[in-house]
């Protein structure tokens, strides 16, 4: 065991989440890091999170043992879901969606598949698995769900796990001892920025019985970032250094390759 | 080396980025031309969407371009009012060009949009240009003489008010097609990510009569400057320029064409016309692929901006 791990262990009996007191059992957890830094050369990376069952002696092992089920849930924002259709031969953006405070990030992480810990019913109101997140999009005048069957909504999901942004693992938590896990929470490049929030629920015999959350934050760093922010906050700034770079560029190179 | 693209929110590989603006460069100093109409679709194929694409491609060829225009200057091959005249449209040319993309974009339009003008405006330019310069090679080989130009004929808008000398083309002509031309270079321009410098070379010629030796100069005069305020407009309303982007594609661009300019010469104009036209037909034939066939992926996702 790494000394990282170690140390993340060690913080556990510091950082006490605790919830549902009247419960026999308690959820502890700790995060291997509570801020990311993303540079230039950042290619993604994981994120620990350490948790331990504590149980009153006198409260039995459940039958089928305990299961968890961890949702780490990114910045929200809105997003349009487009589809293309064949008009006069050429493939046009038709019809689109747009779905409103949506997380940009989502991880729904297991120790077993979500049907084999709760049944569906229990799936959808406590919006485990990604397919059971509420997804609101802007119909008419309103922002309401719609059914999971839904083709926008399907094709969203699709694209945002394409692109490595939702991600549902059903061996995320690993299970150490019956009371003792770890899940690894996967960040991509192309993670976005901001707070998350990290939720655990405690499963046993199909029912809730221990919850605890936590956060963490993302913080991109560095050049290209500096440059991001300078682009969206100070455009016309952003656009006349630009062009002034554009400029000064050509300018150098007649000086360098002058032929007379 | 990787690097990411803060604006194209794309990791790329530097020396692809450089090696693309190495050759479209070279192609560029060949040719004598911009090379947007080359650098916008590559990075369009290489996954930068397209609005990124055109906002950076505009101050690679502002860069490109302001490098040829200072040779030009020494060499006193620039016409200074024509070129000015010509800016006066080219600039509120852009500005409704960024209107229209801004527009386009909000209406998710806009990839469709640059898609279709560049299939039909290469196509077009591709083709008159292939059958252009296999005419001038058969009749070359037949032995027949080339008429470039036949004097004394009249167009009719050599007829329009406005009339002004420009001295150094020793032109006389109506400033209202000097205008018009100048704004269709900058609306294009902004809109497709392209200088224009193969289509605006050969208006200037059979339109207005601008003798070669101040053509090139003061085209790219108004390419320089079409391009620097289209970025200027890009970054402040689509916030879309990539300058990191931008930044490498400039640097192996006028490389490239320092050894391109080398290259044209040793090939013959008839022939360099020929392999320049194949090579705007095949980007054109490109695009339309692309508009026929079947998409990878009939959805497609994009942020929402200002909404929360």
């Amino acid at each position: 065991m790494s000394a990282s791990r170690f140390a993340a262990l060690a913080g556990m009996i510091g950082f006490m989440a605790v919830s549902t007191p009247a419960m026999a059992e308690r959820l502890v957890i700790s995060l291997s890091h509570h801020r990311v830094l993303v540079t230039s050369s950042f290619t993604g990376t994981e994120v620990v999170l350490f948790g331990s069952i504590e149980r009153d002696q006198t409260a039995p092992l459940p039958r089928r043992g305990y299961d968890v089920v961890v949702t780490v849930t990114g910045p929200r924002e809105s997003e349009r879901t487009r589809r293309k259709e064949r008009v006069l031969g050429i493939w046009v953006n038709m019809e689109s969606r747009t779905f409103v405070n949506v997380p940009n990030y989502l991880a729904a992480l297991s120790n077993k598949p979500l049907d084999a810990i709760v049944n569906t019913d229990l799936q959808r109101r406590l919006q485990i698995g990604l397919v059971n997140t509420t997804l609101p999009q802007r119909i008419g005048s309103g922002v309401t769900d719609v059914t999971q069957e839904d083709a926008f909504r399907m094709a969203f999901l699709r694209l945002k796990k394409e692109h490595g942004l939702y991600i549902e693992r059903n061996n995320g938590v690993t299970f150490f001892t019956p009371t003792l896990f770890r899940a690894d929470i996967p960040l991509p490049s192309n993670v976005p920025f901001g707070l998350y929030d990290v939720d655990v629920k405690l499963f046993a015999d199909g029912a809730t019985i221990a919850e605890s959350t936590s956060a963490l934050e993302i913080i991109k760093v560095g050049f290209e970032q500096f440059v991001a922010d300078a682009a969206r906050d100070h455009g016309l700034l952003y656009g006349l250094a630009t062009a002034m770079l554009a400029l000064l560029t050509g300018w150098f190179a007649s000086v360098v390759f002058r032929r007379d | 080396m990787q690097i990411y693209l803060p604006i194209a929110d794309l990791p790329v590989n530097v020396f692809l980025i450089l090696a693309m603006g190495l050759a479209v460069g070279f192609i560029s100093g060949m040719f004598g031309i911009g090379g947007g109409f080359l650098m916008t679709p590559l990075l369009i194929f290489i996954g930068v969407t397209p609005g990124v694409a055109v906002a950076s491609v505009a101050s690679h060829i502002a860069a490109s371009s302001c490098s040829g225009a200072i040779s030009y200057w020494r060499r006193k091959a620039i016409d200074p009012s024509l070129a000015l005249m010509l800016l006066a449209g080219g600039v509120i040319g852009t500005a409704a060009g960024v209107w229209l993309f801004t527009l386009l974009r909000a209406l998710d339009q806009l990839d469709l949009m640059i898609a279709l003008s560049y299939l039909t405006l290469l196509s077009i330019v591709g083709a008159l240009m292939v059958s252009e310069s296999v005419r001038s090679i058969m009749r070359a080989r037949v032995g027949k003489p080339v008429v470039l130009r036949r004097p004394g004929s009249h167009i009719w808008f050599h007829g329009l008010p406005f009339k002004f000398r420009f001295k150094r083309s020793m032109i006389y002509v109506s400033a209202i097609p000097v205008w018009v031309i100048g704004f269709l270079m900058g609306f294009i321009g902004a809109i497709m990510g392209i200088g224009g410098g193969f289509l605006l070379v050969p208006m200037l010629i059979y339109l207005l009569r601008v003798p070669t030796a101040t053509v090139i100069g003061t085209s790219m005069v108004l390419t320089m400057v079409t391009m620097a305020s289209a970025t200027v407009m890009h970054s402040a309303t689509n916030h879309l320029v990539d300058a990191v982007l931008a930044l490498i594609l400039m640097v192996g661009g006028v490389i490239g064409a320092q050894f391109g300019a080398r290259a044209g010469q040793k090939i013959s104009g008839e022939w360099l016309r020929l392999l320049l036209g194949l090579l705007v037909l095949m980007v054109g034939l490109r695009f339309a692929f692309q508009l026929v066939l079947h998409p990878d992926d009939i959805y497609s996702l994009r942020i929402v901006e200002g909404m929360p």
